[in-house]
């Protein structure tokens, strides 16, 4: 553990006191940016300071008082990131929020974490936690960021962050002792003090209180800042929802600790054209994000004209062949080293720019398995993205992939200070100084999830490979066996069919069946835009995704997927039988997807219930009938027929085929 | 919202209604006639619109109700009749007078420059308030350029407040049409008009973008005072934006009230579903 970080580092071990150091030794550096109005607006962590102590102090004022729960819902905006700061100056714990969650969510967690005060950022979080007021009978004041359509509202219980800040900086004047009982305040922190309460999604059952102390955030970060070098001037943008542990430590915890710039894009919708302004240094994201920027550039290549399209596509090819040889320092021809440079020039840095890439040290990718091809095309850009696998429970960092160990299929070595054992289950146990305090009021599930001499169960199942690298197969309870005892990974077999742009989301079964049968979701934005390309109407969701030429697209994706599969030998009996595609997209709002974007299959299983009993009886076609849920959280119904394809399954490949010496390397 | 708001609400604010509308005629109508050749487009038709209300102009259709418009703000001149405006009579209103005494409309069919950005369409509704004149603006540096990004600065207000960022530099001819509609509300309010005109802004629009578009026409007459006129098809949508509606048949006026008044009028039932004479 030589690599380690001391607990209490120079007496810097919260984010109040990290606050003071960066405004003390870095006053003037920027801390963070927000775009207002078109024109990127910077605040330096002597500017952050102020307003931080100004919105701590009227925090106070207006009645929070050291241990009380503090809410924080809403998009990424420098106010609610310094809210989580000012609570926490005051000793109060800040409870951050799923922004897009439903009122009837948001309820469980507010009445759950027993919080007193909410911090949110517009009047529709403002409307959502009045609707459920009655549920929640402790939540006695809520300060909102944006004042929009808030006029009529009741100013009783309801502050703008102007007026708390108001109130802050008039007791400031008004006593002398103030700004000095603030800062004894937080002097009088300690690093042990319960920190934040994270709420996991939870793919299974009521989300889960992750209750993390300052020593589990600041010493995983600081050793993940050590890990790649990240200083003050890096620059990232915080984009992803700031109740994931990600966000936090990616936008919060290591800002504070390494002094690094974060940036609010102005919208949600504008991200991608924001990342591309300020092209930040380092970059966390979950497969998704890939998935959908790889889509996104398909998709354009598509409508692209014919020299870029051919372009675009010979040098992909040679940065498939060298691109990643080159990134990990290996040897190449002198000649393909001489062409790679010259497809910097014309396709990979006018890619990367587009994808806001260009000034990219390094990028992390976590939260779900990534697709090869995904993370191979990024390597292949010259793109340093890198595996990590982490949990709210260990304050991200599990194991990480070291400079130049890359490997698609492993997701790299412990972390530091971090040790790992795996169970005869095949389950992946670890400890590290990030493990956290416990699950909020849940002792049962916190002993059954952290022994008493502090390993955590993940609930993966994997392996370490001769190199020493951890190999991630599935959850542990997912990975299942076919009637004749061949291996079922399923996200493994549904990984290989999202990779096409078209595809968007697969839900595999087997498990104790005979045989594997698949649910496919298609990408809207890429299917309809090859049906505007070819002339294809189609008057919703439903009737595109049973066309018979998309079905026949999805078809031959899976006949290549059942390819691959057979070239794997342990993987052969997993090949697909018989798939449909789905009628609906899998959305959040209906419970098919966790708030993450993950699938929640055991709830699939059950909702569509009739469909896969279609898929196994040996039926062509399933008359389907389905609740969904609008965004105004009315409900209603479609239905749809629904075409069932039986696919022929391929013969286990001889090892002299090339796809698997590729597999092998 | 607007609902709790007026009924009573969840707390002791005052009233919406009773504090923006002021009840000073902003705009009146008096015995206006319109005909082209002998079909006779509007007949003795007469109402006002009082500062700061949501005022809807409802019919079926051919009823006049576009006529109407174009009649305040200038496209069509009435024979007979006269209209004042901000307490000046006058017996036609000129377009370009409409414009620059703050009258600003959108149109039933989208009507921007489809090639160019959201952006520049927005700016396009500034150039009446554009005081350098073409010499200064050729030469850029100095006042016109000052000028410029007071202007712009303006218009990223709206876009804000239309919650349109990421189409900023779009061409509007590649937006989806309930984007476009929403361009054209910004366009409008650019003009920072007293009477906003909006002519079926929820036409062909799907019950999302309806609700989108109701909120914002709420919050433009909410934030900035603005009184708005509005034809639209939608009852529903009607009754629930509306202080007043004034109902039009065969080009003469049938019925002028509050929302419930009209809702139980037996004319106005008559008219939308027909009746055997």
């Amino acid at each position: 553990m030589a690599d380690g970080v001391a607990a209490a580092d120079a007496g810097h071990d919260t984010f109040p006191k990290l606050l003071l150091r960066n405004a003390e030794i870095r006053g003037e550096r920027p801390a963070m940016r927000e775009k207002d109005l078109g024109i990127w607006q910077t605040w330096s962590w002597k500017d952050v300071l102020a307003e931080i102590r100004a919105f701590s102090v009227g925090l106070a004022q207006i009645g929070l008082k050291r241990g009380d729960k503090v809410a924080i819902v809403g998009q990424n905006r420098p106010r609610l990131y310094w809210s989580m700061c000012a609570a926490q100056a005051i000793g109060a714990v800040p409870v951050p929020l799923y922004a897009d969650s439903v009122a009837e969510e948001m309820a469980f967690v507010l009445a759950h974490a027993e919080v007193v005060a909410a911090i949110v950022e517009d009047q529709e979080q403002v409307d959502k936690l009045l609707s459920v007021a009655a549920e929640v009978p402790l939540l006695k004041t809520i300060v909102y960021d944006d004042p929009r359509g808030l006029r009529d509202y009741d100013p009783e219980h309801l502050f703008s962050f102007e007026r708390v800040q108001e109130k802050g900086r008039e007791h400031l004047a008004a006593s002398p002792g103030a700004k000095g009982e603030w800062e004894a305040g937080i002097g009088r922190g300690k690093g042990s003090d319960l920190a934040i309460l994270l709420y996991t999604s939870g793919t299974t059952g009521r989300p889960k209180g992750v209750m993390l102390s300052f020593d589990n955030l600041v010493i995983s970060a600081e050793n993940g800042n050590r890990f790649d070098h990240l200083g003050e001037s890096e620059e990232v943008v915080a984009y992803l929802p700031m109740a994931w542990v990600g966000d936090h430590i990616f936008s919060y915890a290591q800002s504070y600790c390494a002094g690094y710039c974060v940036a609010c894009p102005e919208s949600p919708e504008t991200v991608i054209q924001d990342r591309r302004e300020l092209g930040p240094t380092y970059f966390f994201a979950p497969p998704r994000v890939f998935e959908n920027l790889l889509t996104m550039i398909m998709v354009r290549m598509e409508d692209a004209g014919r020299l870029q399209y051919r372009m675009f596509h010979a040098f992909m090819a040679l940065a498939r062949r060298v691109g990643e040889k080159i990134l990990n320092g290996e040897k190449v021809p002198a000649r393909d080293r001489l062409l790679y440079r010259l497809g910097e020039i014309l396709v990979y840095g006018p890619v990367k720019n587009r994808l806001g890439f260009s000034r990219l040290k390094v990028g992390y990718t976590a939260g779900e398995a990534i697709g090869p091809e995904i993370f191979r095309f990024y390597r292949a850009l010259g793109v340093n993205l890198k595996q990590l696998y982490g949990q709210t429970e260990a304050s991200v960092y599990i194991t990480m992939q070291p400079d130049g160990e890359i490997h698609a299929d492993t997701v790299g070595t412990p972390a530091p200070q971090v040790e790992i054992k795996i169970a005869e289950s095949g389950e992946v146990l670890y400890r590290s100084p990030g493990v956290f305090l416990g699950y909020y009021k849940q002792e049962e599930a916190t002993a059954a999830t952290k022994t008493a001499d502090g390993w955590v169960h993940t609930g993966d199942a994997g392996f370490f490979d001769a190199a020493g690298h951890l190999k991630i197969i599935d959850r542990a309870k997912d990975v299942g066996k076919l009637t004749d005892g061949s291996l079922f990974p399923p996200k493994y077999v549904e990984n290989k069919l999202k990779f096409y742009p078209n595809i968007k989301e697969a839900v595999a079964f087997g498990a104790d069946r005979d045989m594997v049968c698949c649910f496919v979701n298609i990408d809207l934005t890429a299917v309809g835009s090859w049906a505007e390309r070819n002339n294809i109407s189609y008057a919703s969701y439903q009737e595109l995704s049973q066309h018979p030429e998309v079905i026949g697209q999805v078809r031959e994706h899976v006949d290549q997927v059942n390819r691959d599969l057979a070239a794997e030998p342990m993987m052969a009996g997993a090949q697909i039988h018989r798939f449909l595609v789905l009628h609906k997209e899998l959305d959040a709002d209906d419970g098919e997807l966790t708030r993450t974007q993950k699938v929640r299959r055991s709830f699939i299983a059950e909702r569509y219930g009739e469909l896969i009993e279609a898929l196994y009886d040996g039926s062509e076609m399933v008359h389907a009938r389905t609740e969904v849920t609008f965004e105004d959280g009315r409900k209603g119904m479609i239905a749809a027929d629904v075409k069932i394809i039986e696919m022929t399954v391929h013969e286990p490949m001889r090892a002299d085929r090339p796809a698997l010496a590729e597999a092998a390397e | 919202m607007r609902v709790d708001a007026e009924g009573g609400g969840p707390g002791a604010a005052p009233k919406k209604g009773e504090e923006r509308i002021t009840g000073e005629v902003l705009l009146s109508i008096d015995d206006i006639s319109l005909s082209f050749g002998g079909v006779k487009a509007i007949s003795h038709v007469s109402f006002d619109i009082r500062k700061g209300e949501i005022r809807a102009i409802i019919g079926p259709n051919g009823a006049g109700k576009t006529s109407m418009l174009n009649v305040i703000n200038g496209f069509y001149h009435p024979q007979e009749g006269t209209i004042t405006f901000k307490g000046e009579t006058r017996a036609k209103m000129r377009p370009y007078v409409a414009a620059s005494q703050g009258i600003a409309r959108t149109f039933q069919n989208v009507a921007l420059f489809k090639g160019m950005s959201t952006l520049d369409n927005i700016m396009s509704g500034r150039s009446l308030k554009m005081h350098r004149n073409f010499f200064w603006q050729m030469l850029w540096f100095g006042p016109a350029q000052r000028e410029e990004i007071a202007h712009r600065r303006r218009v990223e207000e709206i876009i804000d407040f239309l919650e349109i960022e990421h189409i900023r530099k779009t061409p509007v001819g590649k937006l989806p049409y309930g984007l476009q509609k929403r361009v054209e509300l910004g366009r409008a309010l650019a003009m920072e008009p007293d009477l906003l005109l909006l002519d079926e802004p929820m036409a062909g629009m799907n019950l999302e973008e309806k609700e989108d578009m109701s909120r914002f026409i709420i919050d433009v007459s909410d934030q900035f005072g603005t009184t708005i006129a509005l034809i639209e098809h939608d009852m529903g949508v009607v009754m629930d934006l509306s202080d007043r509606v004034v109902v039009l048949d065969y080009g003469s006026k049938i019925a002028d009230g509050t929302p419930d008044e009209v809702r139980g009028n037996q004319k106005v039932i008559d008219a939308y579903l027909g009746v055997a004479h």
